[in-house]
């Protein structure tokens, strides 16, 4: 995929310093989805932490899941507080559960029409999208319902 | 041992509220006059503050207030860590909690805000984000009114609760702000029509639901209970007062458990229990609007009404003088001035003093409901002689 769904400019991500993150982001370059699950508890976990918070150990490692979610909420953002979604005009961000994965959650958004009815609980598949002509090049992954 | 009824506002002051960019005067200026007009409102010598208590990392230190205003011996000098302008009722906790402890005897609360000297919130110019901004950026989403936006979508689907509660929050402070000479809005009416045609921000929020941006600074004036006797206002009492996180309400990502919530179960629960107050006892409510959706989330868990029965309860007429539950009667965030929040506080004291511009009859319990949504959010009741 070589078109992104925002317009180019908006912010892009770098993986924290300490490099807590940056299996996940990695995993997004490779096309995998990547996030925490504790060795010692089995629990998934997201966003990542040092610790995990259901057991305190410290002995949590990333695992690749599957690219399906569901739809926990939803907004349609008509005003641009960023400068490069000047021009934008309203696009869709969802929160996205995992109930495969302990219904751990990340924001993304809805491709397709942004003036679509949403649908909370819509099941949906990932897509990823990737920007190459940043500095430095990134990924996200994205979401059409399935 | 709390400190309920231990701690009173001897006396509330603010600048002229600007809109955003507006103000002729420097912040650290703004800050200065508020602390005076504080301090003459209570009837106390401005060398007698030995205290400082703000939040959302005031950039008017306490420190240069206190050579400014040649303070001889300050003892506590308190920020409320995180939750931005959601601190304000925490920075009163933390104020009126140091007082009971014996640390100090007279401390003023405040904030400042000059934003055409140091720049506006609502605008997210940076080409990098890294931490928990990483998470949410990349996909547009970017202003507070965004971040908040799906947890009030979230409440609303699951509890069938309406646009017209959000409705009534803005129309309740727009009508306050009617009889405020203070407010910026005042002069400006607002009615259904003008809501419901007014654009969308992020929905499900408009326009009117979005706090303004505002420049000034507003200070209130804490004193032991037994010193507020002596002194020219009717005395208001801290009833109780803190700040919560609730469980992984902090989460990043979305994570957090309870998303469609404004997140004040638990500080609600502790705040009834210190003050010995039930909700059937508040007599006005002073809820934080960032956004109107806050309010709604942020009322339901004080207890006013349930979530369930939310539409019938969030009306104009229920939200304003006269009305079950009187909200936001300066004008609030929304329509008198978005001093994070400091006017509602002062607005509060001025309930329980009898020197509201909007007056309610009888005010002796007035809820404070910090800033929602965010973590730490924070509140606190106040109470007139009565209810010692």
């Amino acid at each position: 995929m070589s078109t992104s769904y925002l317009n180019p400019g908006a912010p892009i991500p770098i993986p924290q310093v300490d490099g807590l993150d940056k299996p996940y982001w990695d995993g997004l370059r490779q096309e995998k989805l990547m996030v925490q699950r504790c060795n010692a508890c089995g629990k998934h976990q997201w966003a990542p932490e040092w610790i995990c918070h259901h057991c305190l150990s410290f002995d949590v490692g990333y695992v690749e899941i599957k690219p399906e979610a569901v739809i926990y909420s939803w907004e349609r953002n008509w005003h641009p507080p960023h400068p490069a979604l000047k021009d934008q005009g309203p696009y869709l961000v969802i929160l996205v559960e995992f109930p495969e994965a302990d219904n751990i959650r990340m924001y993304g958004n809805l491709l397709g029409d942004p003036m679509q009815d949403v649908k909370i609980g819509s099941k949906l598949t990932g897509v990823y999208e990737h920007h190459e002509d940043t500095d430095p090049p990134y990924s996200l992954i994205q979401w059409k319902l399935a | 041992m709390t400190m309920r009824g231990k701690v009173a506002v001897a006396g509330v002051g603010e600048t002229k509220y600007y809109k955003h960019g507006q103000s002729p005067d420097p912040e650290f200026k703004l800050a200065l006059e508020a602390v005076l007009n504080a301090c003459k409102h209570a009837g106390i010598n401005p060398r007698e503050i030995d205290g400082f208590s703000s939040y959302s990392n005031d950039r008017s230190t306490s420190t240069r207030l206190a050579a400014a205003l040649g303070l001889e011996d300050v003892g506590v000098s308190m920020m409320q860590w995180e939750g931005g302008g959601g601190g304000n009722a925490g920075a009163v906790a933390n104020a009126a909690a140091a007082i009971n402890a014996g640390m100090a005897k007279c401390v003023v609360v405040l904030r400042s805000l000059a934003q055409g000297q140091f720049g506006r919130f609502g605008l997210f110019p940076v080409n990098t984000v890294s931490d928990w901004r990483a998470f949410e950026a990349p996909w547009g989403l970017l202003s507070p009114a965004q971040m908040f936006a799906a947890k009030m979508m979230r409440f609303m689907h699951d509890h069938g609760v309406q646009q017209s509660t959000m409705r009534s929050v803005a129309l309740a402070a727009y009508r306050h702000a009617q009889n405020n000479p203070r407010a910026v809005m005042y002069g400006r009416q607002l009615d259904e029509e003008k809501y419901d045609n007014s654009r969308w921000i992020a929905e499900p929020f408009h326009l009117y639901d979005c706090c303004q941006e505002n420049d000034g600074a507003a200070a209130m004036i804490l004193v032991p209970a037994e010193r507020a006797k002596d002194l020219p206002n009717k005395a208001c009492y801290v009833l109780a007062g803190g700040t919560g996180i609730d469980y992984r309400s902090s989460a990043w990502a979305g994570n957090t458990p309870d998303y469609g919530s404004s997140n004040f179960n638990h500080l609600a629960r502790r705040l009834y229990e210190m003050s010995g107050i039930a909700p059937g006892d508040v007599d006005v409510c002073q809820g934080y609007e960032n956004f109107t959706g806050g309010v709604v989330m942020g009322m339901v868990e004080f207890g006013f009404c349930k979530p369930d029965e939310a539409n019938e309860f969030f009306t104009v007429e229920n939200l304003t003088v006269g009305g079950k539950l009187p909200i936001n009667t300066s004008g609030g965030n929304l329509a008198e001035c978005y001093m994070h929040g400091f006017g509602l506080l002062n607005e509060g004291a001025r309930q329980i003093m009898g020197q509201s511009c909007n007056q309610v009859e009888n005010a002796n319990v007035v809820a404070m409901i910090g800033g929602p949504m965010v973590a730490p959010i924070s509140a606190c009741i106040f109470g007139s002689e009565d209810t010692l």
